[in-house]
């Protein structure tokens, strides 16, 4: 196990409003762990607990049988790298810069960047299909364009744990299938994917275990095939889902 | 689609030794500009004769000119700073509280502690953290609006409230020698500097220009979201409070010598990313060198124009606010909201 969530209780202070409750479960390394739910259930909240950023109440998160708290912020970097949904970015940097901040995990304090960096930077952003502009301003992007942009700087972190929050959610099909396949990619090298998704189809084609969320906790979880069921997914988003397959993949439709 | 000119860094060497280049030549003639004998450069082969010209140009205008470099250094780069640190292109320390803060802490110790060089130096930078502290604090409080707009709100309100305590103090000030001192540093300007003042100031705005200037690629981290930040394997609230810090030292430093000069930490540090692009590694070093050519010619100008001097800040909010105006309206600028 890899990582795993011991009762871990989070609210937000000072509301008091309680966002998860006496959360437990795990995960391997190498696995690809889809998180589903309706929104407002945690799911980015637990995404932001993984990374260290949020810390709960009470219970603890163990990375690699060691107490999460116990990393520093420098090993936590390389240990894990982020990409949210999206990202507020004041000032026009041009891609290879940006994706370039992705490298500070591995720079001592006061180095900058040097070549190596940049050829890790440039290769990320081969990646994710961006090399040829990479000396465009960012302001250039699209919201979609932008969603890839912090998917290269994410490898550029080169992870062992990447954490993603819908990685998806603003890409066009073509875009969709990319992601996948880079995601598909890092599993083959070893790198345990996290990510919540509102796309049954992106976490059925990806995962191979999927956590139903309802109300904070964990309604149910286990591999993929066995969760991705018309009745669990109903149950998970209170509307009647049916499960359909069309050649080999299975869809999920809301009726 | 606008293409970066960015991207290699042996084009920004280049152009940062043309910028060094530029400052070395303006500052080395500066030293010989001045009124005397008369308006205009001064030989600096009279110097071996002229006993007069020689101590007027290595303990009048020397000096004073190391200093203008430091101000302009410290303005520019403590205007990146807050630049990035509060991701907004809109504030300067002078906006924040920070210069108006520093005043009042030396006019508050120059009426009631004496004109003492390291008391006026230690409670300006006292208030300039005090300013900042407040501003920042009520930006958090405010109920209306943006990020952005919530700041420079806080800071103008913090700001009018030292400038009404100013006000309180120059009322009760002695008129003939405190009242002179305190208005000095509302005007700004460099007239009083002598090499004593020049070195109680040294080791504080050079630590503060020393820490920024190392951490300047580490500056860009730190105007992203704090989760970002975080997720990038930063502390942002430790690394930002450090930035701050030294931000706010150099300048309450240089402005406890200086009195207000305002508008170099706004205008310098856009003139720098439009010459050497966004990222910070390149243009906070670049904010430096042109915050001190521009500092370095008003005060040129200062000395020169008129036959009586012309205060240095007057100059500076003159020259600075039309540039930014310029800037603002210009098409190719673009600031994200």
């Amino acid at each position: 196990m890899l990582i795993s969530f011991r009762k871990v209780t989070f609210s937000y202070q000072p509301l008091n409003k309680r966002v998860l409750h006496n959360l437990s479960f795990g995960i391997d390394q190498g696995s690809v762990t889809a998180i589903l739910g309706p929104n407002g259930v945690g799911k980015t909240t637990l995404l932001y607990i993984t990374l260290g950023w949020l810390k709960p109440q009470e219970g603890e998160i163990f990375l690699d049988n060691r107490p999460l708290h116990n990393y520093s912020q420098r090993e936590r970097g390389r240990w894990m790298s982020l990409v949210p949904q999206k990202e507020h970015i004041p000032f026009e940097y041009s891609l290879t810069e940006y994706v370039m901040l992705g490298r500070a995990p591995y720079l001592k304090p006061l180095e900058m960047p040097g070549k190596e960096d940049y050829r890790i930077a440039v290769d990320s952003l081969e990646a994710v299909g961006l090399k040829k502009i990479r000396d465009k301003s960012i302001t250039a992007l699209s919201g979609g364009e932008r969603q890839l942009l912090l998917m290269a700087r994410a490898l550029a972190q080169q992870p062992q744990i990447l954490l993603l929050d819908e990685p998806t959610s603003h890409l066009d099909l073509k875009n969709k299938k990319r992601i996948i396949s880079i995601l598909k990619d890092q599993v083959l090298r070893g790198v345990t994917v996290l990510l919540t998704t509102h796309e049954p189809e992106v976490a059925s084609s990806l995962a191979d275990k999927l956590v139903l969320m309802r109300e904070g906790q964990v309604l149910t979880e286990g591999p993929a095939d066995e969760v991705f069921t018309g009745d669990l997914l109903s149950e998970t988003y209170g509307l009647k889902v049916r499960i359909v397959e069309i050649e080999g993949k299975r869809v999920a439709l809301w009726i | 689609m606008h293409t970066s000119r960015f991207s290699s860094d042996n084009y920004l060497i280049r152009v940062m030794s043309y910028v060094a280049l530029i400052f070395l030549t303006i500052t080395s003639l500066s030293l010989f500009l001045g009124r005397y004998p008369h308006t205009g450069f001064i030989s600096p082969f009279v110097l071996s004769e002229d006993e007069l010209a020689k101590n007027l140009v290595l303990n009048l205008r020397l000096p004073r000119l190391l200093t203008a470099v430091l101000l302009g250094m410290s303005l520019g780069a403590s205007g990146m700073v807050f630049q990035m640190i509060f991701a907004n292109p809109l504030v300067e320390p002078g906006f924040l509280g920070v210069s108006q803060g520093a005043a009042f802490g030396a006019s508050l110790s120059i009426i009631f502690l004496g004109n003492n060089a390291w008391l006026v130096q230690g409670f300006a930078a006292l208030f300039a953290f005090l300013g900042l502290a407040f501003s920042y604090l009520l930006a958090h409080k405010i109920r209306f609006g943006g990020w952005i707009l919530r700041l420079i709100l806080a800071g103008i309100s913090v700001s009018a409230l030292f400038a009404a305590g100013i006000g309180i103090l120059k009322y009760i000030a002695d008129p003939l020698n405190q009242l002179p001192e305190i208005t000095f540093w509302l005007l700004g300007g460099l007239w009083g500097v002598t090499w004593s003042r020049l070195f109680t100031i040294l080791p504080i705005v050079l630590a503060g220009l020393v820490i920024i200037s190392l951490s300047r690629w580490r500056l860009n981290l730190l105007a992203l979201s704090d989760e970002t930040a975080f997720s990038l394997g930063a502390a942002p609230a430790q690394e930002r409070a450090l930035l701050l810090a030294s931000a706010v030292a150099s300048t309450a430093a240089v402005i406890s010598v200086c009195g207000v000069v305002s508008w170099i930490g706004l205008i310098v540090p856009h003139l720098a990313r439009r010459s050497f692009g966004v990222n910070t590694r390149f243009s906070l070093p670049g904010a430096m060198l042109i915050g001190a050519i521009f500092t370095v010619l008003c005060d040129d100008c200062a000395r020169t124009l008129l036959a009586a001097e012309v205060p240095l800040g007057i100059l500076t909010s003159l020259i600075g606010a039309t540039f930014f105006l310029i800037l603002m309206i210009s098409k190719s600028r673009r600031i994200q909201e």
